[in-house]
């Protein structure tokens, strides 16, 4: 914007000392144009500098975190592939949030259909207010708030140690069932109604139009659901901290552990490998992205 | 017009009801409840009396996370508006950079921090190689802000991005027709139209900011505590249940008020401008 109005002003003298003014503004005004540049790359050495930091010290030839040992080695990956620990907490992480983002889906699906056919009154407004809790609650609120049911359920069973697999299964289903909601409910909104009346004016029973029509309608929007749920539950930490027990370690959790003592590269080469593979897998989703404008474009022309 | 039958809704939307009355609504009641009984469940005003031990937590917690809501802010709203006015591949690829790190566990990220700014750590060792004095860093309040700030400047920049780069462009163009510079049209038209932008993003770096318990933990080494260590402590160590669901609902309520008070600032703003 200030380009603009630079050029303009010397734009209006004229003559061999306006031009060389001229000049002048124009060397300045390309500089300028630099600014916005130079700034997102400052912005992008802060955001990135822990992760160089993070990557460059997997790679140290001795056990430290702080002095850096130039003679690379592999040593903190192998050390990786070999804890057995830290293995098991990747497969918790993983088992726990296939099953419950799977679990958030179903329920949250059945439950954005219903309220999609629910007229707007009372019940309806504070259902959805409920929903909101988990979205604007802060996460250790959240945890706190079910650990406390939790344990006042275990002290009625007479369990003390109630915090484990089950309960931190219950926890990610519950903040993760919002997501899943908020992301199928506007797009059911979208969907035509009278496809739905058409099917079962042609002999479908609502079922049957719910799953040949509704259903492929709004998979899409099923899916990000899911997908926001998955990763949701990959990344918790704080929520999970405070609903699991010794019994059930996830993968934020060993980290948290670990960091609490010294701590050896080897989370550093744990967290290089998700980087990567993250990096990856965001690389081929832009392509996949850039692909489908291409045809999208082609098909508009 | 309805397609489903009372029935089926019921059914579908039985196991969600269920769901949330038990997992959500009855801990919110629990924090409260255990906030106003002592260990025996009896009823005591006790833990709301204790509170005042902690008002210095309070405002130390309040003053950290809106200072790191702050920079976030200055930081991310001139990023935004230069992404907005970049190419749209550009945009999209330095958007999913952005958003790279945070797919990072915040423990990791935070702790990477640590490595950096300690006292024998990698800034330090690089000071001293150029003949420049150590400087402490960690346990200072300027780390922990730094912490949050980190951590959290992706949440900033996001919603700015989000309506910064669908700004109508011609309301620029007719602010410049109508004589503004482009400063003035930077406070008067593009402020004020990426006002919802800027209330999201503050909601979400000010919440997790404010409750958070790791980054004052590690930034601090353990020295500087914020109203999620305390609760944090109350629960895992001190095992005063009754204290930290008190605590827990003050956090709560100055949740609430701050984002009262954000919107109607927002909204009373947007409404003078346009």
């Amino acid at each position: 914007m200030s380009r603009e109005g630079k050029t303009k002003r010397s734009i209006l003298p004229s003559g061999a000392e306006h031009r060389l003014l001229r000049e002048k503004s124009r060397s300045s005004a390309r500089a300028l144009r630099q600014i916005p540049t130079v700034y997102v790359a400052l912005v992008f050495l802060f955001l990135y500098a822990p992760m160089l930091v993070m990557i460059v010290f997997s790679f140290n030839g001795q056990n430290s975190t702080a002095v850096m040992d130039w003679n690379l080695s592999f040593r903190w990956y192998n050390e990786f592939f070999s804890n057995r620990e830290l293995l098991r907490a990747v497969r918790n992480t993983l088992v726990l949030a296939l099953l419950s983002s799977a679990i958030a889906t179903v329920i949250g699906t059945a439950a954005a259909v219903a309220l999609d056919a629910w007229k707007k009154n009372l019940t309806r407004g504070a259902v959805l207010a409920v929903t909101d809790i988990p979205m604007m609650a802060p996460d250790i609120v959240t945890g706190i708030s079910m650990m406390l049911l939790f344990v006042f359920a275990g002290g009625l069973l007479g369990q003390r140690a109630i915090l484990g697999f089950s309960t931190i299964l219950i926890a990610h289903v519950t903040f993760c069932l919002p997501y899943v909601i908020l992301s199928v409910l506007p797009r059911l909104r979208q969907t035509d109604r009278h496809l739905t009346e058409a099917a079962q004016d042609l002999g479908c029973t609502p079922a049957q139009a719910f799953i040949k029509v509704t259903l492929p309608n709004v998979l899409s929007a099923i899916l990000t659901g899911a997908l926001m749920a998955f990763t949701l539950s990959l990344d918790d930490f704080v929520i999970s901290y405070f609903t699991t027990g010794s019994s059930f370690q996830t993968l934020p959790i060993a980290i948290y552990s670990m960091t609490r003592r010294p701590v050896k590269p080897t989370i550093f080469a744990l967290s290089t490998l998700i980087l990567v593979g993250i990096f990856v897998l965001l690389l081929l989703i832009n392509a996949a992205q850039a692909r489908s404008d291409k045809k999208l474009q082609g098909a508009k022309k | 017009m309805r397609t489903l039958s009372n029935t089926a809704r019921r059914m579908l939307s039985a196991p969600y009801a269920l769901w949330s009355l038990l997992f959500i609504l009855a801990p919110m009641l629990f924090v409260v409840y255990y906030a106003f009984t002592d260990k025996s469940g009896a009823f005591s005003l006790d833990n709301i009396k204790g509170l005042t031990g902690y008002a210095g937590v309070f405002g130390r917690s309040v003053w950290y996370s809106v200072a790191a809501t702050v920079i976030c802010f200055i930081i991310a709203y001139p990023l935004a508006l230069c992404l907005a006015g970049m190419r749209e591949r550009t945009q999209r690829t330095l958007i999913m950079l952005i958003m790279l790190p945070m797919w990072m566990s915040f423990l990791i990220r935070t702790y990477a921090w640590l490595c950096l700014l300690q006292d024998q750590g990698i800034v330090n060792g690089v000071l001293e190689r150029i003949n420049l004095p150590r400087i402490h860093m960690i346990n200072t309040p300027g780390a922990v802000i730094l912490g949050m700030v980190y951590n959290y400047l992706p949440y900033m920049i996001v919603p700015l991005y989000n309506v910064l780069s669908k700004l109508d462009k011609s309301l620029l163009e007719a602010s410049h027709d109508l004589g503004a510079n482009s400063a003035q049209s930077l406070m008067r038209v593009t402020l004020p139209l990426s006002l919802p932008g800027i209330a999201s993003g503050i909601t979400m770096v000010f919440v997790p900011s404010i409750s958070t318990f790791y980054i004052s933990q590690k930034m601090s080494t353990n020295n500087i505590s914020m109203i999620g260590d305390v609760i944090e402590s109350q629960f895992i160590t001190a095992y005063n249940y009754n204290m930290g669901a008190a605590i827990s609902l003050v956090l709560m309520v100055l949740i609430l008020v701050s984002m009262m008070v954000m919107r109607r600032f927002t909204d009373s703003d947007g409404e003078v401008v346009v």
